[in-house]
């Protein structure tokens, strides 16, 4: 275990949760403005509204009596999603990629059958994944096709890209590679990657397993320099332009690519964790106040062409 | 507009102050302990009286202390044998009457007084009175060359004074010194005449204000001593205080003055022989039981508001009660300022409320049987997929039922202190077993080990912080005291700083 000084930390202008709590979320993010990214269908209907792409809605199912007709709510559906509407942290999402009449193979090639499906959706409903217990809605939604771009990057799982927004400006941005120890999630805490992206062109910059720094991926193998996500100006406007669409001063954006479909606003973050300056090696606290420093109004466009060259 | 950050330090200050002020009032001037075994001083003054009588009826009548700065009167009580006893508030005081019709025998009277000092108290009512009669008229007892040297000995020491008090101090000094003039050995040679009563004689010649001051030093294992008898001259604006032997001195810190003024202590009638005599005895008491009695008797609007004004059974609730904000501040400060992840925010300081009750040992151990085996029966539970509610619900009766059988086995075996656990709160352990397994099921071990753990630490610490003598002493002593801990709550609220985890966690990062 190494130590570091609090002055090393000030330096380096890490953010602490301390200042996170206090400073960015309690500041900027409203309280009444959560449920607005808590709440996956409000968000995603926002979204929709505001025309940012989002994953496909099929079905949702409120109550425990609905589970009956199960097998007919997912009849027209090969492959979908299920997960809890006020879910956080991926818990209690379940990824079908195909079926075998009532035998749903799950992403890691396990099956279940409809009862399990059933009590799962159950356990939802109760408010098992949900924040604070409340009872919660299940969505059933289309998967992400993964696109191949990212194979080698990943294990069983869909990378995602966390971007940071601080009133509208992307401030950092990573990507999450599940690994065989993540178990196809893309939780750092659970080993997946944490590869740092350059705000200027989407080249990754860094990458760390647990907080430590590594260069290849550790089940595919592939090296992270040559990882460059594509579309970089777009996915940057689609995060950016959350801001005007929720009002929360700081978020973080989940997107995600489909093959079909190209990026896609997966979620919305109202508390960002402050693993992404491990990822990047950074302090977020010199970016901060770069955006504080902006004071004319300038569009989701404009900012993203700001940080893009000027925020690094 | 005031900052937010501004307004936090300006309510956290002023919590602090008020509390900290009426922490301090309390502690210096109404003498409530700081420690809960402080000890104090008490003393026994016990005036005893022995008796001769006549046969004639008769009566003694004893002057009373009354209240003075820096003792305060905590008992008094009379003795009277076969004597009536009543007391009577005169303008200088107060005064025993012990009276009886017809006495012949010999007999011993009492009156004790219990006081303690206390540097800084002041009574409301101190006695002021000044004895203005002149007692000593000595013109019909003094022949005229006593007379002439008695105005040789005031002129010479009204020209070596320079007020009241300093030509006292003179009076005594020319009586004392080993060489005495001739006027002063002349009335030295007198009959019946002492060095104090001469000074007071000539002090009175020269129109000068004075008191006899008589009482005791409190001092352990004094036994049937005589009073000390000083001087108090009034001079401009303060008194000076003699001794007839020393001169001026000041008033020794723990004199205890029994009476003031030129009168006798004690009179008498239908008494053959009488002699007054005092004892001291002093006895260690622990400070806040003497507070505790102190309060509640002397009736202060301020004290009548404490928590010991209350039936003794809500002030065990409130001891309990106010405890947990200390363990609240213990829980702020480990996941603030160091940042150890718990299971729910203040679970630790419902364990530590719990350890408390059932004792340290004893409660962890308690804490891991049940919830290692509750873990096991909720991992059956949940293979028969129960609903959410239903499964809680059952693990709740499955905690109980190991509890009973814990209870008996341990009965059983003669382990009185298992028998506590019936107060570990249940629905707690029950929701702690269901948090962990479901954090186990979806974060993995590791994470609801340092979850459990982390609360573990903190309720052990929660519970070292509470279960002190000191720290209950305090919070139920000075409940102002919340305040504090309310400003330093706030305060830390607003810490934007780094935890100490975070040295750790970011070290790689600041490292490179």
């Amino acid at each position: 275990m190494k130590f570091v000084t609090f002055g090393a930390l000030r330096r380096k202008g890490i953010v602490g949760m301390n200042y996170r709590n206090v400073e960015l979320i309690g500041r900027y993010n409203p309280r009444s403005h959560y449920p607005l990214v808590d709440n996956k269908l409000m968000t995603k209907e926002l979204a929709t509204a505001s025309g940012v792409p989002v994953t496909e809605l099929y079905a949702t199912i409120e109550r425990q009596s609905q589970l009956r007709n199960l097998h007919d709510i997912l009849a027209p559906f090969e492959s979908f999603v299920v997960k809890p509407d006020y879910g956080s942290g991926g818990k209690g999402i379940v990824v079908i990629t195909h079926r075998e009449g009532d035998t749903f193979i799950k992403a890691s090639g396990d099956a279940l059958s409809l009862n399990d499906l059933r009590k799962h959706i159950s356990n939802i409903l109760s408010g098992l994944y949900s924040l604070g217990g409340r009872y919660d809605t299940a969505i059933i939604e289309k998967v992400v096709a993964f696109d191949p771009m990212f194979a080698d990057y990943s294990f069983e799982g869909v990378p995602d890209i966390r971007i940071i927004v601080y009133r509208g400006y992307p401030v950092m941005a990573m990507m999450r590679c599940p690994t065989r120890e993540s178990d196809g999630k893309a939780n750092l805490h659970q080993g997946a990657v944490g590869v740092g992206l350059s705000l200027k062109d989407g080249s990754a910059l860094s990458a760390v397993i647990h907080d430590r720094p590594v260069t290849h991926h550790p089940d595919t193998h592939h090296d992270f320099a040559k990882l460059k996500v594509p579309q970089w100006e777009a996915v940057l406007t689609m995060a950016a332009s959350c801001y005007e669409m929720t009002g929360l001063g700081y978020l973080g954006a989940d997107i995600v690519f489909d093959k079909n479909d190209g990026a896609l606003m997966l979620e919305l973050n109202a508390r960002p964790g402050l693993a992404i300056q491990i990822a990047n090696g950074r302090g977020l606290r010199e970016r901060l106040e770069t955006v504080d420093r902006q004071k004319q109004p300038r569009s989701a466009a404009e900012r993203v062409l700001y940080s893009m060259n000027y925020i690094e | 507009m005031i900052s937010s950050r501004f307004q936090v330090m300006m309510i956290a200050m002023l919590l602090a102050m008020t509390g900290l002020f009426v922490a301090w009032y309390k502690v210096v001037y109404l003498g409530v302990p700081v420690t809960p075994h402080d000890k104090r001083s008490v003393f026994t003054v016990t005036a005893e009286v022995d008796l001769e009588g006549t046969g004639a009826p008769a009566s003694v009548s004893l002057r009373l202390p009354s209240t003075q700065p820096g003792m305060k009167i905590l008992e008094r009580e009379g003795e009277a044998g076969e004597f009536g006893m009543t007391t009577a508030l005169m303008d200088d005081g107060e005064l025993l009457h012990w009276t009886k019709r017809s006495f012949d025998a010999k007999s011993k009277l009492f009156y004790k007084i219990r006081v303690t000092p206390e540097p800084l108290y002041e009574p409301q009512d101190s006695q002021a009175l000044w004895d203005t009669t002149p007692a000593y008229d000595d013109t019909q007892f003094w022949d005229a060359s006593e007379q002439a040297a008695a105005a040789g000995i005031l002129n010479y020491a009204r020209e070596h004074s320079a007020d009241a008090i300093s030509l006292a101090a003179q009076l005594i000094d020319m009586f004392n010194t080993e060489m005495p003039t001739d006027a002063v050995k002349e009335l030295q040679a007198k009959k019946n005449e002492t060095t104090a009563s001469l000074v007071m004689a000539l002090l009175a010649r020269e129109k000068i204000t004075f008191r006899k001051v008589r009482g005791i030093m409190l001092e352990d294992g004094q036994k049937k001593r005589r009073a000390v008898t000083l001087l108090e001259v009034k001079g401009a604006d303060e008194s000076g205080y003699f001794s007839f032997k020393t001169g001026q001195i000041t008033l020794p810190e723990n004199f205890f003055v029994w009476s003031l003024g030129n009168r006798a202590m004690m009179t008498t009638k239908g008494i053959a022989k009488a002699r007054l005599r005092f004892s001291v005895s002093e006895a260690k008491v622990a400070a806040s039981m003497l507070s505790k009695r102190e309060m509640l008797k002397q009736g202060n609007d301020f004290l009548n508001f404490s928590l010991y004004a209350l039936p003794s059974s809500q002030q065990n609730a409130f001891k309990q009660l106010l405890l947990i904000p200390i363990g609240a501040l213990v829980v702020v400060i480990f996941r603030i300022l160091i940042g150890i992840r718990t299971m729910g925010t203040f679970m630790p300081v419902l364990f530590a409320l719990a350890f408390i009750q059932t004792t340290l040992i004893s409660g962890l151990a308690m804490f891991f049987v049940i919830v290692s085996s509750g873990l096991i029966v909720r991992s059956y539970l949940s293979r028969l997929q129960l609903l959410l509610v239903a499964r809680i619900s059952a693990v709740i009766i499955v905690v109980i039922s190991i509890m009973s059988v814990m209870s008996i086995v341990s009965f059983k075996l003669g382990i009185d202190e298992v028998l506590k656990i019936t107060f570990f709160p249940m629905i707690i352990l029950s929701w702690t077993i269901e948090r962990m397994s479901i954090l186990w099921e979806e974060s993995g071990a590791r994470e609801a080990l340092t979850q459990v753990g982390g609360s573990l630490v903190v309720a052990i610490a929660a519970f070292f912080a509470m279960d002190n003598d000191f720290v209950r002493h305090l919070t139920f002593t000075f409940p102002e005291l919340q305040l504090l801990v309310l400003a330093m709550v706030i305060l830390v609220g607003r810490y934007t700083g780094y935890r100490i985890t975070e040295l750790v966690r970011f070290a790689p990062l600041a490292g490179r």
